[in-house]
Formats: C-alpha cells, sequence, structure tokens
C-alpha cells in the first residue's frame, strides 16, 4: 500500500519535472539499502521509506563485502566462495557482470573517484587492485596473513588494509602500491574508518575486544576505545563494524556478540551509550542524510534501523540468514 | 602483462626489505616421537608429520607478519626413534633454539623440562593431556597447548548433560591412559549431575587392527559386551589406546548414541571446523601440507603463534622478554575459535574452547551455555584454581 502511494508520487514527481513544474516539497526520503545475507547466498533489498524487503537478489556463495559503484549504478557484492565480486545492476536489481578479484574476496574499498578497486583477498595474503571501467585486474600487493578491512583517506593517496592473523593495520601508499607503514593492533583487527577530517583512523579489533586509534601521519596508535558491559563477559566483546557521523563527532561500533552498538564520543574515545540491537551484530550503513543507520545482525536475521539523533532503535526488519555487510544508495 | 606487474610490486617489496637491516632470528625447535600410533579406523590414521605440518603453517604465518618487523623465524624439526634419549635431542636443539614445542609422552616432557631448566628454554607441551603435568608435577618452563583430560571430558560432559542425556554406561579400557581418561569421565559426572549407571572393562586381549574379515566378528561381539545394562542414555567409552572404541557405534545392544573415544568425541580442532574464519586457516594449511588439519597440528600450530604473537607485541626474539609477555597478564592469542585464549596463570595451561565432532562434523563446541564462571566460561573445563595442585617452580 505504502509502496504504491510511493509509486505515485514518484510519477507526480517525474510528471513535475517533465512539464517543468518546480516542487515544493520533495518525497519523502527514501532511499534503498542493500543486505548481504552470507548463508542464504542472496541480497535483500530494503525501501527506507517503508522499512520493508521489496526484492531479494540470488547471487554467488558466500556474499560479504557490498558497496555502491560511486556513481550510484551498481552494486558490488563480493562473493567469496566464487572467487568473484558480482555487479547488480541498481536499475533491474539483478546481477550483470563480475570483476576478476583475487580468491575469496571479503571486504574491498574504492577511490573518490570510483575508478580504482581494492580488494582483500583472505586467501593468499594479498590485496588485488582492479580498474573498474575496464573491469581488469591491474596488480597485487603482498599483505599480512588474512587481510580483511580496506579503507582509503578521504584525500585517495593512502589505503589502509587490516590481517586479522597477523593483526597489523598496512598503510599501503595508493601511487606507488607500496606498504609505508604497518602499525600493530589489537588481535584481529577487522574494520578500519577514517575521520572525515583524515585526522585520525580508527581500527576494531574483535578478538582483542577494542577499537585503536591511529593516527596516520606518525602511524602511530594514539588511543584505545574500550568497551565495558554489566553482566556480560568480556569475551562476548568483538568489535566489527564502524560508523562515524559527517561531523566525526559521534561513532558507531557493532560488538558482534555481545548484540549492542556503542555510542562513542570521538573526542573523549569514551562510550556514551549502548543500544541493545539483534544478535551478532556486524556491519553498518548510514542514510545519506544521516537520520537513519542500518545495522546488519547475523544470527537473528535481521537488520536494526537506528534513529541516530535519539540514538534509539525503532524498527527491526527480517532479512535472509546471515546478514553480513550493508550499502544504501547515495 | 598484468602478472608481470605484480611480480614488480612483490620484487620492489622484497628489494625494500633487503635493504634494511638484518632481521632478528627466532628459532623454534620441535621435538616428537617418529613411531605414529595405530588408530582402529585408517581415515584416522596420524600422518608421519602429524604436529610438525601444524609447525610449518605457523612458521610461514609469523614470517609473512615477521617480514613487516623484521624478524625471520626458523624451523628444526627433530623425531626421536625408540631408545633414543629425549634429554640429549631436546639439549641439542636448545643450542640453537630458544624455544621447543614438544609432543612427548609426560615422563619425557618432565626429563627434557628439568634438563632444560636453567637455560631459559621455553617449551610448549603441544601433545601430553595428562592432568599432573599442570598439577603435582607443573614445570615453569612448560606452557601447555594440548587440552587435559579433565578439559576434554568436562567439555563433552556439559553437551550430554545439555541434552538431557545424564545416565551414562561407561566402558573402559585396560590400560592406564584409558582408566585416567576414565577418572576423568568420572570427575565430570559428578560435577555436572550427570550418573553412571554401570562401568565395564574392556580387556585388550591383544590381537591386530587390521584383519581380512574384522567386520563379522566385532559385529557378534559388540551388541553382546554391551548386553544387559541398566537403563542407560549415552555410552561413554574411555579408550585412548585405540582397542574398542570406534567399535561400539551403531553395535549396542541397546539402540544409544557413543560418545569419548568414538561417536561424538571432544577435541581442540577438527578437519570440519569451519567458524569463525576457519575456512581461512583449513585453507591455507592444506595448499601448504597436501592433507587436512588434525588436533595436534593445531596444538603446535598454537604453539608456534603464541610465539609469534609475543615477538611482534613485545618487537623483540629474546627468549626471556618473549617468555614473560606470554606468561603476563596481557597476553592472548587467536585461534579461529570465537574467542580470544588466554593462559591459566597458576599453571599455565592454555584456555581453549573445545569441539565436539563426529567425523564428519562440528556438532557441538562447549563451554555449553548456561555453565558459568566468575573470571572466564573457559574455566568451567577441567580443573579450575582454588582446586589446582600445581605450584609454579
Amino acid at each position: 500500500m505504502q509502496a504504491e502511494v510511493r509509486k505515485q508520487m514518484l510519477r507526480m514527481w517525474r510528471v513535475g519535472l517533465l512539464s517543468g513544474l518546480a516542487l515544493a516539497a520533495a518525497p519523502a526520503h527514501a532511499f534503498v539499502a542493500y543486505v548481504s545475507n552470507e548463508k542464504s547466498n542472496t541480497v535483500s533489498v530494503i525501501d527506507t521509506d517503508s522499512w520493508t524487503v521489496t526484492k531479494t537478489i540470488k547471487v554467488g556463495q558466500r556474499p560479504r563485502g557490498i558497496d555502491f559503484t560511486r556513481d550510484g549504478k551498481f552494486v558490488m557484492v563480493a562473493v567469496g566462495d566464487d572467487d568473484t565480486i558480482q555487479m547488480i545492476d541498481a536499475r533491474t536489481q539483478a546481477v550483470v557482470d563480475s570483476l576478476p578479484s583475487g580468491p575469496d574476496p571479503e571486504l574491498f574499498a574504492q577511490d573518490a573517484a570510483g575508478k580504482i578497486l581494492y580488494v582483500a583477498n583472505e586467501n593468499d595474503n594479498t590485496v588485488t587492485v582492479i580498474d573498474l571501467e575496464k573491469r581488469a585486474r591491474l596488480g597485487d600487493i603482498q599483505v599480512g596473513v588474512e587481510p580483511e578491512g580496506m579503507t582509503i583517506s578521504p584525500d585517495g593517496k593512502i589505503l589502509i588494509n587490516t590481517s586479522e592473523t597477523t593483526n597489523m593495520a598496512h598503510f599501503i601508499d595508493t601511487n606507488s602500491r607500496q606498504i609505508v607503514a604497518n602499525v600493530l593492533v589489537d588481535a584481529r583487527p577487522r574494520f578500519a574508518e577514517f575521520k572525515h577530517d583524515a585526522s585520525e583512523v580508527w581500527v576494531s579489533s574483535e578478538i582483542g575486544g577494542t577499537v585503536s586509534v591511529i593516527d596516520p601521519k606518525k602511524h602511530e596508535v594514539i588511543g584505545k576505545v574500550n568497551f565495558e558491559i554489566p553482566g556480560l563477559r568480556k569475551e562476548a566483546i568483538q568489535p566489527v563494524g564502524i560508523g562515524m557521523t559527517k561531523d566525526d563527532k559521534t561513532a558507531f561500533v557493532a560488538l558482534g556478540p555481545a548484540n549492542r552498538i556503542a555510542v562513542v564520543d570521538v573526542a573523549s574515545r569514551k562510550v556514551t551509550k549502548y543500544l541493545l540491537v539483534g544478535q551478532r551484530v556486524w556491519h553498518m550503513a548510514f542514510t545519506p542524510d544521516e537520520k537513519y543507520l542500518l545495522t546488519t545482525n547475523g544470527v537473528s536475521n535481521d537488520v536494526s534501523v537506528i534513529d541516530v539523533a535519539a540514538q534509539k532503535v525503532i524498527k527491526t526488519i527480517q532479512v535472509g540468514e546471515l546478514p553480513w555487510g550493508i550499502t544504501i544508495a547515495p | 602483462m598484468i602478472r608481470w606487474l605484480g611480480g614488480l610490486i612483490g620484487w620492489s617489496l622484497l628489494a625494500t626489505q633487503a635493504l634494511a637491516a638484518e632481521p632478528a632470528q627466532i628459532g623454534v625447535g620441535y621435538l616428537g616421537l617418529a613411531a605414529t600410533r595405530s588408530t582402529l579406523s585408517l581415515v584416522e590414521q596420524p600422518a608421519e608429520n602429524d604436529g610438525t605440518a601444524g609447525a610449518r603453517l605457523a612458521i610461514e604465518d609469523n614470517n609473512t607478519t615477521g617480514k613487516f618487523l623484521n624478524q625471520r623465524f626458523t624451523l628444526e624439526e627433530r623425531r626421536i626413534k625408540e631408545g633414543e634419549d629425549a634429554v640429549q635431542a631436546a639439549t641439542d636443539l636448545a643450542a640453537r633454539n630458544g624455544f621447543i614445542v614438544a609432543d612427548l609422552p609426560a615422563d619425557a616432557l618432565l626429563k627434557v623440562s628439568d634438563a632444560l631448566r636453567d637455560r631459559g628454554t621455553l617449551l610448549f607441551n603441544a601433545g601430553a593431556i595428562d592432568e599432573r603435568l599442570r598439577e603435582a608435577d607443573c614445570r615453569a618452563n612448560v606452557i601447555h597447548t594440548a587440552p587435559t583430560r579433565a578439559m576434554l571430558a568436562d567439555a563433552l560432559g556439559q553437551y550430554l548433560v545439555w541434552k538431557q542425556w545424564k545416565r551414562w554406561l561407561l566402558v573402559v579400557g585396560s590400560h592406564d591412559e584409558d582408566k585416567l581418561f576414565a577418572d576423568a569421565i568420572r570427575r565430570t559426572a559428578t560435577r555436572f549431575g550427570a550418573k553412571i549407571v554401570q562401568e565395564k572393562i574392556f580387556e585388550d586381549k591383544g590381537g591386530a587392527r587390521r584383519t581380512d574379515s574384522g567386520v563379522t566378528l566385532i559385529q557378534r561381539q559388540m551388541p553382546v559386551f554391551t548386553q544387559g545394562a541398566p537403563a542407560y542414555d549415552v555410552l561413554v567409552a574411555a579408550d585412548e589406546s585405540e582397542v574398542f572404541g570406534a567399535y561400539l557405534p551403531y553395535r549396542t545392544w541397546d539402540p544409544r548414541p557413543v560418545a569419548g573415544s568414538a561417536g561424538l568425541v571432544p577435541r581442540t580442532w577438527d578437519a570440519s571446523q569451519d567458524q569463525w574464519g576457519a575456512i581461512q586457516m583449513q585453507n591455507r594449511f592444506i595448499k601448504l601440507n597436501a592433507r587436512r588439519m588434525t588436533a595436534l597440528d593445531m596444538q603446535v600450530w598454537t604453539a608456534v603463534r603464541m610465539i609469534g604473537e609475543a615477538t611482534s607485541r613485545t618487537n623483540s626474539g629474546d627468549v626471556k622478554k618473549v617468555t614473560d609477555f606470554i606468561k603476563g597478564p596481557d597476553f592472548s592469542v587467536a585461534a579461529f575459535k570465537g574467542t580470544k585464549l588466554t593462559l591459566r596463570d597458576w599453571n599455565l595451561q592454555l584456555r581453549q574452547p573445545i569441539l565436539l565432532v563426529d567425523g564428519r562434523m562440528v556438532v557441538s563446541v562447549s563451554p555449553q551455555e548456561g555453565f558459568l564462571h566468575q573470571v572466564s566460561e573457559l574455566d568451567t573445563l577441567g580443573y579450575d584454581r582454588p582446586e589446582s595442585k600445581c605450584k609454579l617452580k
């Protein structure tokens, strides 16, 4: 019903545009989120207006890392057990192409222009460099054991890769494709996130139970975020996904089997609140207007919707089995 | 062209490293027995490199990390034949290696640890599951990555109790280690409220494990052997000697599951374990060794990785520094078991979850839900601090 209304509005909106009328009020900010379901080999499409799953797309085996291309035309999803990254056409919502990643791709990062893709290949300790336009492999960079987390500095000059068994964040010069520094962090680093002002990189350690804050110029750990939840044993706190608001004031950290998202004050690196979400919360994505934050909850097979300003969970949406990654149309 | 470019990137990396200072050399020795034990099941027969294969992978993993820290790990393997002196072999290894990972019987391990005590060599016990090595006979220079019999029995017992299979028929072999495992199972039953309804002894009368028409005979023997037992839920076999355990499943007089040394078996690792990122580890292992990974391989891998973890955290290959760090409060290691593994500081036993496997799948992982502990739930497996008789020296 709601979807019908939305379609109607969309039609009106187009008609409005075509007839050259300026619309005073745009329709409600509806976005589209894509969630990779690791176990069901599908991607769930969520409409953020109705908060419902509008489509389930069959993809390759073990989909995990997922991201929109910069132009918003495609959704890339790493299907590790098929050793490739599939491209979903965002318009037709069907798999249309694949990329020549290395074996077992898990997470990836793209440069600001959306031309070069860097893929972490867990099985052979490399980062694969791919030309997105030509869909061609440009080369490999040798990193530590089990590369996983990937992020690029806001100026595009530095690529960060974390390796899970080596326990390092590798700083890679995107020009020379050489490692310029290795920073030791706590056990099993899973995810890296730059502050928008590029002054810090945050790296989560799943088994270590911390987030390391790294100075990207000095290549040093300058602080750590620690987590403590009364009544919960320390081993259950396993930080994975990190999301930071555009003003760099608030960070959200997914704590895995602790079933909570920690709200962290970025300046003081202190947790201000824990939000109870679904089971084994893994990754997250903001809506572009930053009103909502969506988290994937692997064991409860759902996605939690957090009202960012109110810091409250407002909704839970059932998706496929073992939801892992999430991306929202730009 | 693409391959060439990839090669160039790799080469330039190597070249950069070659210019750096000489890497710190960290020598790891492996000491085990040349003879492999004989198992009832042909598929369970250990490979000649059981254990060392795990060491080789861990050395490779450590060196991948080590190249970023200018540390280089080497492995020296030594397997002693019957009649050869373990102490002599260990002393020889210790001349070139600050760390020795051992898969030795308890008595030989004790002799080695006492002989090496003043040298400062750090020993890892990756094979012996004897309780006494962590209790009355514990040593300050021995770290245990192998589990204990009590840890294994508790891991199994927690699951059986969770499953409400609380009436156990215990069948014990006639060898010493079978009896020790039976002791551990009795202790578990008492701790977790299970009842051993009857105990039977399976006498080892000798005989070959491989015969051409063995299956016919076993099919007649086993139902009769288990006939007339009081009502029970599960048969628990204590047969470390591999004399009868594997013959029990599907052949009991009453249709009951089998656990312990056959059926549902507690182990630190299994080739079917694929959770918590383990698939990467399994793939790496198969690629390197052309076979699947055993529990012993994992116990050795963990020992060598503990060394690598400590050398990277301390940025040092100094044995004393590394040893202090491993024994210190900040040490932990990740080993694909969903939680960090730490040392029990009172006896240097590695805390670890135990898998319950049936030979094809991981059925469950203990500690089970609801078995609580004030320090770590992993301490619900095996002897806890207040019960320990260990005085480290």
